[in-house]
Parts: C-alpha cells; structure tokens; sequence
C-alpha cells in the first residue's frame, strides 16, 4: 500500500504558502482555521489505518480508506456551513465526523451493531448523519447528484441561507445521474456545488480512461455553468475554493462544479489489490503529493504544530480512537426485529406475519 | 456556400438566432443532386400530409411529421454511404426515403399490416429496415445514441471503412444514454456521427429550458471531441458538415457532435397541440425559413429549377403517395399468429402452450376490436 | 359530488393536495404550460407558479433524483412520468434509493414521493406507450403501487398517496382516463391505501381485478348473470399493501378465482394472488386458480386487441372456472 506514514516529511511538494498569504487568503482566523483542518486530515488519516487493521484482522467487515483525500475532506468540512446539507459520495465519511457525528456512533455502523442508528442495515463506510445534515449514502455510483439538486431546490424554496453539497468521484462523472443532475441544475439555477473528487482512479480505470475530455472540471460548461479545478492536496486552496463557491451559491449565481484532484493513496477497498493494475511509479509519486506530508512542514515552519506538539497531537487523536473502538466494538448486533423495521412508516401484511413467525421460522432463538 | 437567408439573427422569440455553418461549399453536389434532394424532401413532404390526414381519417392510428426538418435529414443522409449504419428515432421518415426506402414498405408499417416487416408489432413511424441500415427505432427517448456507438465499434472491428449515425432531437441530448454514448464515443474514438436536429421543442419544452448550455454542439467538449452547429435548414451546409464529419470518423479522427438547428413546423405528433404552447409569430418566423422553399430558390435562382418543375415535382410526389396509399391500404392485419413469434429466437413452451390457447379461442374473440 | 373522468380525478386531487399544503410540488415532462400530455395538470401551473410546476428537462432520472432530493429535505414531491414506459432510466433511483432511504438510514431520511404514471393498453400505443410492468415495482420492498380504476378512486387514492409516509407508485389506468366519468365527492376526499373494493358482489366465483380490467371483468360478471353464474368482483386498487383480508373473505364464500390483469403471465402479480390462495385458502378452493392475463411477448401494436384480456376471455374464464367440478 502506497501511503507515507503522518509526519514524515520526505521530499514531497511544499505547500507556497507564508504567515502573510494565508492571513490574505483565509482570513484573520487562518491559524485556527488551519490548526481545525490539520486535527481532522490527522483524524481521517489515523482512522484510515486503524480501520484497514481492523478489516485486516476480521473485526469489520469492509473498509474503504480515504488517504489521500484528508486535504480536500477537512478543508471542505471547515468552509461548509451549519445548515449544509452534503450529500457524500464514497469516501467523505470524515466530512460527516468533523461536522459533528460522534466518532462512537459512525464506528458503530462499521461494526454494524446496536448503537448504529441505521441498525446495521448497510455495509461498513455508509453512516447516516441526519443531526449534522449528512444524508445516508448508497453504493450505487452517482445516485446522490440529482437528489442534491432537488435538495437545493427545497433549500431555495424554504429560503434557507445554505447550500447542497453533491460529493462524487472521477468515475461518478460517466454516470447518467451526473448529466441528470447538472443538467437539472443548470436549468433550475439552484445552489449546488458539485465537488469532484478525482483520486485519478475508479477501481482500476484510470481517470485519463474515463473520458476523453482534457479535464473533467470542463464538463460543466455542456450544462451552461463554470467548472474548476483545484488542488484536493493542498488544504488551503480548497478551502476558500469552497468557500468562495458557497458565497456566490447563495447569492444566487447558479451551480458550480468544483474538481479536487489528489491522488488515492490506498487500494479502492479492503476487498481490492490494485497492485493489479497501477503502475509501479503511483505509490512513488503519490507521496510526494500526500496531504498530510505537504502539510506537516509548512505547519511546522510556521510554528504553529512543532514536532512535539503533533506526536502529542497524533497520540491524542489515536487514544480517542482506541477508546471509542473499545466502546462500540463489544456492543452486540440490532435486535432481530430490526430487520422488519423502517421498510415503511407502518409495516403491514405479508410483512408483519414474516416478522410475527420470525422467530420461530428461525428455530426460536431469539429471546 | 449559401449563407442563410432569412429573417436577422437576432429574433424576439424564445428560439435560438440562426446559427453558422461549416462556411465550407459541398464538392461534388451537382444542380442535378440537388434536384434529386429537393424531390425526396417533396416525398416527405407529401407523405406527411397525406400521413396526418390518414390519421385523422382513422385510417391509422397515429402519425409523426417531419416537416421542417427535410433539410437536415436529406443534406445528412445524402452525404453518407450506403453502407453507413443508420440509428434513427421515430421522426426519422425523410432519412428513410432518402436512402431509398420503398414508399410502399414505410406505408406498410404505418398501416401495421402483413406486408410490414415488422408484422404491425410497433406504432406508426418506427421503422426497421435491416437490409438498408436502417436500425429498428423505438420510442424511449435516447437509446438510440450508444448503440451507434456499438456499431461503430463493430465496423471498425471487422476492418469496414463505414461510420454510424445516431439521429436523434435536442429533448434527447438530456437523457443518460446521450451522455453515455457520447462518453464512450469519445474515449474510444468511434467512428460515429452524433446528428441531433435541434428543432426547437421537446413536445412542449423549449430549447433554452431543456438545458443552460448556450449551444447543443459544445456539449461534444465534455466528452473530448468536437461538435459544431450547422443551419439545419439548409441541406447543402447540413451535406457538408455531415460529409467532413464521416471523412474524419473514416480516417480514425473520432465521432462528431453536429447539431442542426431547425423548426418542427408542425405538431410533435398527432397527439400534440402545438398552439398550447408556442406562438403563431415563432412558427410563421421558421417558415420563412423553410428548407424546401430555401433550396428551390437556390435552384431557381440558378436557373437550374423553373416554377413549373418544381410544380410537377410536388404533383408527382403526392402523386406516388397516393399510388402507394391505395396499393397498401386493403392488405390485412398480420397474421394472428405471428403475436408469439420473434419473442425469442424459438418459442418456448409456455409460448407455444399459450399460442395454442389463442388460436383455439380466436374465432370468439378475433373479429372483434376496441 | 360532481361526475368526473378518472383524469379529471387525478387533476382534482393533485389541485386539492396543493391548496391544502404548500409543500407539494409537481414536476415531470411538459406537465406546465401544456398541462401534461393526458392533461393530468391542466390548469396547475397557471394556479400555482413555475415554482410549483416544473416542467423538466427530458430525463427520468433526473426527476426522480430530484424528488427525492426534495422529499428529503421534507417536500411533497409528486412527479409525473409521461408513460410508465419511461419510467426506466429512473429504475436506479426508484429501487436503490426511493424504495430503500428510509429502511438504510434508520428512518432517519424517509423518502416520500409520489411517482404517477399512465400505464397499461387500450389506445395504440404499441410496445412503448402500453406496458403493464406492475410486478417490477410490487416486488421491491419500500414502494408501495396503487392502481385506481374509477374516478372516485383516482381522486381519493392519490390524495391518500400525497399523504401517505411512503413512496408511493400511482399508475393510472390510461385507456379509461376519459371513457368512464363517475360522481367523484367534492373536498378532501380520501380512500385509505391497502383497502380493496367489491365492486360487484356474487356467490359462485371470485374474480380479481385492477385497472383498466375492472371495467372489462365488470362487463363479463354482468354478462354471465344470465347463466346463472353470479360472479363478485374484487378491484385490488393497492397491489402493496394488498388487502389479503378482502381476497381471502370473498374466496371463502366463493370458492372459486379468476385472476385478470394486462401484464404477462409469468411471474405477473397474479402469481402472487395464486400463491396467497395456495397458502391461506386452498381449502377454500373448489376448483384451480384460473389467470386471464396478456401473453408472454412484448405487447404489439396492430394485434392489441387480440392481446389484451377481452370481455370474451375473461367470460370464458369465469365459465370454465365455475363448471370445473
Ligand atoms: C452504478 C455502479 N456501478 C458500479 C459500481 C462498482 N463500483 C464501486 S466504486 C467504483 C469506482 C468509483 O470510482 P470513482 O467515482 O472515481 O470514486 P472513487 O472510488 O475513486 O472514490 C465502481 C465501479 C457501483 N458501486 N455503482
Ligand atoms: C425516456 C423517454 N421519456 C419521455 C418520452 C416522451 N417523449 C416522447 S418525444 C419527447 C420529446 C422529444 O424531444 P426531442 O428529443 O427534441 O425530439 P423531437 O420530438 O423534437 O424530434 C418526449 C418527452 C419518451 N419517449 N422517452
Ligand atoms: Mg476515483
Ligand atoms: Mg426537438
């Protein structure tokens, strides 16, 4: 696996930044800002490698790592606002956590038990966080595009001062939903912001294979509206990319589509091995734009994170973990009439007499 | 090359100006090719309103006409092969007998009778031609473009120096499989022609609600190839851009997004109103436009046509219509039994189990209609 | 009361559940200005703005994507699909995510969109403007499919469906949208969902119908009093929930079902009635289930007549039904 251990500098690219462009750039609360986003690329990254251990060990059942994205992830989650709504594609479940789902409840979906409030319906990486506004994702490529845009009809028509944040990656963009949904977009003039996450990778289809167009930021104008790109490792330039397309959404300006390109540090899943089909020189290469690496020094030649304070800060950050997997981990599995539960309002026959003579159906073993 | 005439560029209307050609003259389109064009536009064109009166009549059951748009489809299909594979959808007709199509046999599916080779089995208007090309057309909105795509692939396989053609409207440039065809046109570099005749209305939408894009013609950068707007309306510039599209597709260069801007001059089918929701001003604008007046004053004007020509022209065209009307109509429905054939290649037993039944039972039930 | 065509039913639901919450939206395919190609919305965009009219731009997906999207953010979204036949680019969005927000998030985001869609034959419409593929959507847990076959019942059904937690299939009937007018009650007027209708009572044999067979199998019941044969007629109107109570009540007293829809045979929804009666009635049964369905080929354009079950099938049916043993 082609990831860099946190804090390693190595020779990876620096971010061009100093104390002066990033006051300009970020605003006076650039240090708090900046110090908000590192804590979560360092959550997302130290998650990631707990989690593929777990997988690895059989204690979950599936993992879908997002190294590589923790620059784009936590920049985005700082510049959204409150009353967002985001709809995730694969790999944003750190979006959801920084917003404010607690780590216990997103761990208990991975585990699939009890405490998971979507009753361990779906595969591990799939949270529902209604509390911060983040909509249960399915695994189906695409799917989430249209149904931001009508979620930013909804918003506008409510007259909510709030954005729908459509998250997708490079592959998503074949999808019929991604012509659905910019195009409805276009012509409604909704706030959406269409956030591409191009890891360059779709399982194994490289992103230069996925459509002959030179960039896919360039697909937005087929829908009448701006597309751009910008650099998913470097935190500070997705940040107030987003945050400048969220002021102009709510002014009104119409959709945008904003691609973050960075490189995906990880195999797709646990469930892949992508030895199979990238190149030699990827691993190489995409450590040297490994997010957290570009960031450490420049966190460090600003003084704000010194090398102690991030081996406490990481250490921090891996105790929460360790606690909370301690937490969730033992809980037992949903209750069996679960299974019933939730496929409609008010359930009714044939689907009540299954759940009436479940238990005996299953030999009684439940209490 | 004819520039278009017409009224100014600009116009009040909800439609679009009139859009540039190709600015290139079509080489080998002699005054007698375009004779040869303008009377296959004048059999559309006598088609469609003897075709809308047919229905009107009941004599069957629905119609799709293609009038305003016999520039493009006649200037597209004059300039490909015959060998060129053809994915038409339902509005298709002059396509049809430009590529020389027999009158009798498009009468005969929209009759739906035995004499159709598709034994009455669609509505009116989606024809099936496999020994010219011409790919069954179905109604479902778009599905139409990736399976030129398909094709163009095949071709290129088997080593065959021939292009397809995806025709389709500006309604369909929203649907997925739009998006998909053009997605793996352009990442495999088909040899395929997507032609969209925009004419102005998907039923009742117009062009600019259908999407934000300024042009329909850009929407081909999103996928990596070119796409260029061509005046639909006149059949030289529509020969043309179609022409260099298919050279480039043939010498391996990739697909092509031409978008024809014309007018659907009448309803969008029988079913449809049209005064429900455009004005009389927008349609009398595009008739001043109208692709067969346009290239009759070109003729004229070029002393190569005379009034009284293109008089006996359009006199024999409705004339063929009727001819071929009163040959087609008396044949019978299809076969009864031929509703359990072609489901699969054989019929299964359950088909078999039930044809049996049907057959037994038809003398009760089979005279009888709705 | 007034006497309205079942279309004019659905218009005057959809214009009651505007008036009475502003959290119902429309949107679908030349719904606005041309007030749908049936004309299901006549009048709605003018009553109601752009705003709560959408005409969207062609493509099914992006409909349903976007109702859900609305839905979730707690809108009353009712869509229109032109013709049920069109409803496949949306099948993702329908069985991954409609049918399934709520159960994969806890019932933290139900989903409740109203798809409608005309659907079935009788109008020459051929392969593409016919089809009855209600046993796709009946079979996917999370959706529920209603069929109305009055005008009444369109009105009262969608009302309910508007209303209703769930995401709600409402296919209507198009061949009897203007030929059967009926008095429809003025108002509110709601028929709950899941609840079957005797439109016709009889002793000696029970016949299941739905839609636009309702009228044909009414006519055949009618028909056969002369016989003798007395045939009760049930229209299901909610295939999911479906009122096993009514079912099993009326072939208890009959012993006998004849089962009548325009869908293929084989795996069609009356596989499922059979299988209801072979697992809670069979001791019922005095004679086998008998299905008068469409055949098992895509639907034709110049044989529809011949192809969809005729007043004549299903009279033999119920005859045969009732003479075996
Ligand atoms: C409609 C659909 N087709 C196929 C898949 C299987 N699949 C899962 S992820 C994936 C690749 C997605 O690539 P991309 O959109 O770039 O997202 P990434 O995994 O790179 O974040 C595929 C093909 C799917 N989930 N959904
Ligand atoms: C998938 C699908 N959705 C809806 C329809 C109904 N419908 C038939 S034609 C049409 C408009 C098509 O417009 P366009 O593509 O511009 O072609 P035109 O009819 O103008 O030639 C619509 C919405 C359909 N046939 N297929
Ligand atoms: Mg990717
Ligand atoms: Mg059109």
């Amino acid at each position: 696996m082609a990831s860099s251990p946190p804090g390693e500098p190595g020779d990876v690219l620096p971010l061009p930044y100093d104390a002066d462009s990033l006051a300009r750039r970020v605003g006076p609360a650039w240090k708090e800002t900046l110090l908000t986003i590192y804590r979560g690329m360092l959550l997302g990254r130290i998650l990631d490698q707990r989690l593929l251990g777990l997988q690895r060990q059989g204690r979950v059942g599936f993992y879908g790592p997002a190294m590589g994205q923790e620059a784009t992830n936590a920049a985005v989650a700082a510049a959204l606002g409150k009353e967002d709504w985001v709809f995730p594609g694969l790999r944003e479940q750190l979006v959801a956590l920084l917003r404010g789902h607690p780590l216990p409840v997103y761990l208990a979906q991975l585990f699939g038990n009890e405490k998971d409030p979507a009753r361990g319906r779906q595969m591990p990486c799939h949270p529902t966080a209604r509390e911060v506004g983040y909509v249960s994702m399915s695994s189906v490529i695409g799917n989430q595009i249209p149904q931001a845009v009508g979620t930013a009809w909804a918003l506008r028509r409510k007259g909510v001062a709030a954005i729908a944040l459509a998250c997708f990656g490079d592959g998503a963009t074949s999808s019929g939903d991604f012509h659905a949904g910019l195009n409805f977009a276009g012509v409604l003039r909704v706030p959406v912001l269409f956030l591409l996450t191009n890891n360059q990778w779709a399982i194994s289809l490289p992103a230069s294979r996925q459509s002959a167009v030179a960039t896919l930021a360039e697909k937005a104008r087929a829908y009448g509206f701006s597309g751009s790109r910008v650099d998913g490792t470097d935190p500070v330039a997705v940040f107030c990319a987003v945050r400048d397309a969220r002021e102009a959404l709510l002014k009104g300006e119409g959709p945008r589509l904003l691609e973050a390109v960075f490189y995906r540090m990880a195999p797709h899943s646990s469930s892949d091995d992508p030895t199979r089909y990238q190149p030699p020189g990827w691993g190489e290469e995409a450590r040297l734009h490994d997010p957290l690496g570009r960031l450490e020094p420049l966190l460090e030649k600003l003084g704000l994170v010194p090398g102690p304070a991030r081996d406490r800060l990481r250490e921090e950050i891996e105790t929460e973990v360790r606690q909370a997997i301690q937490a969730t981990e033992p809980l037992p599995p949903p209750g069996p009439e679960s299974l019933f539960e939730d496929t409609y309002r008010h359930p009714f026959p044939p689907l009540t007499e299954e759940r009436d003579r479940f238990d005996t159906e299953q030999g009684g073993h439940f209490p | 090359m004819a520039r278009p005439s017409g009224p100014p560029r600009e116009s009040p209307l909800s439609v679009q100006a009139v859009p540039v050609t190709s600015g290139r003259a079509p080489e080998g389109l002699t005054a007698a090719d375009r004779k040869r064009m303008l009377r296959v536009m004048l059999l559309s064109r006598a088609l469609d309103e003897r075709g809308m009166t047919l229905q009107r009549q009941g004599r069957i059951g629905f119609y799709v006409p293609v009038e305003g748009q016999e520039g493009a489809q006649v200037g597209c299909a004059v300039a490909l092969d015959p060998k060129d594979w053809l994915c038409p959808g339902y509005r298709e007709t002059a396509v049809a007998l430009s590529r020389g199509i027999p009158l009798r046999q498009l009468l005969s599916q929209l009759y739906g009778d035995r004499a159709d080779l598709c034994q009455g089995r669609q509505m009116p208007n989606h024809f099936a031609f496999r020994e010219f090309r011409f790919v069954s057309a179905s109604s479902p909105i778009g599905t139409q473009i990736p399976h030129a795509v398909g094709l163009a692939l095949a071709a290129r396989l088997k080593g065959e120096k021939v292009v397809s053609v995806a025709f389709f409207g500006d309604g369909a440039t929203s649907s997925n499989d739009f998006h998909s065809g053009m997605n793996f046109a352009g990442v495999y570099r088909a040899p395929v022609i997507f032609f969209c005749q925009n004419n102005q209305w998907a039923i009742s939408l117009p062009r600019s609600k259908q999407t934000r894009s300024e042009t329909l013609a850009q929407k081909a950068e999103a996928y990596g190839f070119s796409g260029l707007q061509v005046d639909g309306n006149d059949v030289e510039a529509v020969y043309a851009a179609v022409k260099e599209a298919r050279a480039r597709a043939i010498a391996g260069g990739g697909p092509t997004l031409i978008e024809a801007v014309t007018y659907r001059m009448g309803p969008h089918t029988t079913s449809d109103d049209p005064r429900r929701y455009r004005s009389a001003e927008e349609l009398a604008l595009w008739k001043s436009r109208d692709p067969v007046e346009r290239l009759k004053e070109t003729l004229v004007r070029e002393h190569a046509l005379t009034e009284e020509e293109f008089d006996q022209f359009l006199e024999a065209a409705r004339a063929e219509v009727a001819a071929a009307i009163q040959e087609v109509e008396p044949l019978p429905p299809p076969d009864p039994g031929t509703l359990f054939d072609d489901v699969f290649a054989r019929r299964t037993p359950q088909l078999e189990e039930q044809r049996a039944a049907f057959l037994a039972e038809l003398p009760g039930s089979g005279g009888r209609k709705e | 009361m007034t006497e309205l065509t079942l279309i004019q039913g659905v218009n005057q639901a959809l214009r009651e559940a505007m008036k009475a919450d502003p959290d119902v939206v429309l949107l679908g395919e030349d719904i606005g200005v041309n007030g749908g190609v049936f004309r299901a919305t006549e009048g709605l965009l003018k009553e109601f703005g752009e705003d709560r009219v959408m005409d969207t731009p062609l493509n099914e997906s992006g409909i349903v994507g976007t109702a859900v999207g609305m839905a979730l953010y707690g809108l009353k979204p009712v869509a229109e699909i032109q013709f049920l036949d069109f409803i496949y680019p949306a099948f993702d969005q329908i069985v991954s995510e409609l049918a399934k927000l709520r159960y994969r998030s806890g019932g933290q985001f139900p989903c409740h969109v109203v798809l409608r869609a005309p659907y079935g034959g009788g109008i020459k419409g051929g392969l593409y403007h016919s089809q009855s593929t209600e046993q796709l959507f009946a079979s996917i847990p999370g959706l529920k499919v209603v069929v109305p076959s009055t005008p009444a019942d369109a009105k009262g059904l969608l009302l309910s469906s508007i209303f209703d937690e769930d995401p709600v299939l409402f296919l209507e009937p198009k061949r009897i949208y203007r030929s059967l007018p009926g008095e429809v009650p003025d108002g509110d007027h709601r028929v709950p969902l899941g609840t079957a209708r005797v439109a016709r009572e009889g002793s000696d044999v029970s016949v299941f119908a739905y839609g636009a067979m309702v009228p044909v199998a009414q006519q055949a019941c009618q028909g056969l009093d002369a016989q003798g044969i007395h045939a009760e007629l049930i229209d299901l109107r909610s295939l999911v929930p479906l009122d096993e109570a009514a079912l099993l009540r009326s072939v208890e007293k009959t012993g006998r079902a004849v089962i009548v829809h325009e869908a293929p045979r084989f795996c069609g929804y009356g596989a499922e009635i059979a299988a209801l009666l072979a697992e809670k009635a069979l001791y019922s049964l005095k004679a086998p289930v008998v299905r008068v369905t469409g055949y098992d080929t895509p639907f034709p354009y110049a044989l529809e007549h011949l192809y969809l079950p005729s007043v004549d099938r299903v009279s033999r049916a119920i005859e045969r039904t009732v003479r075996a043993a």
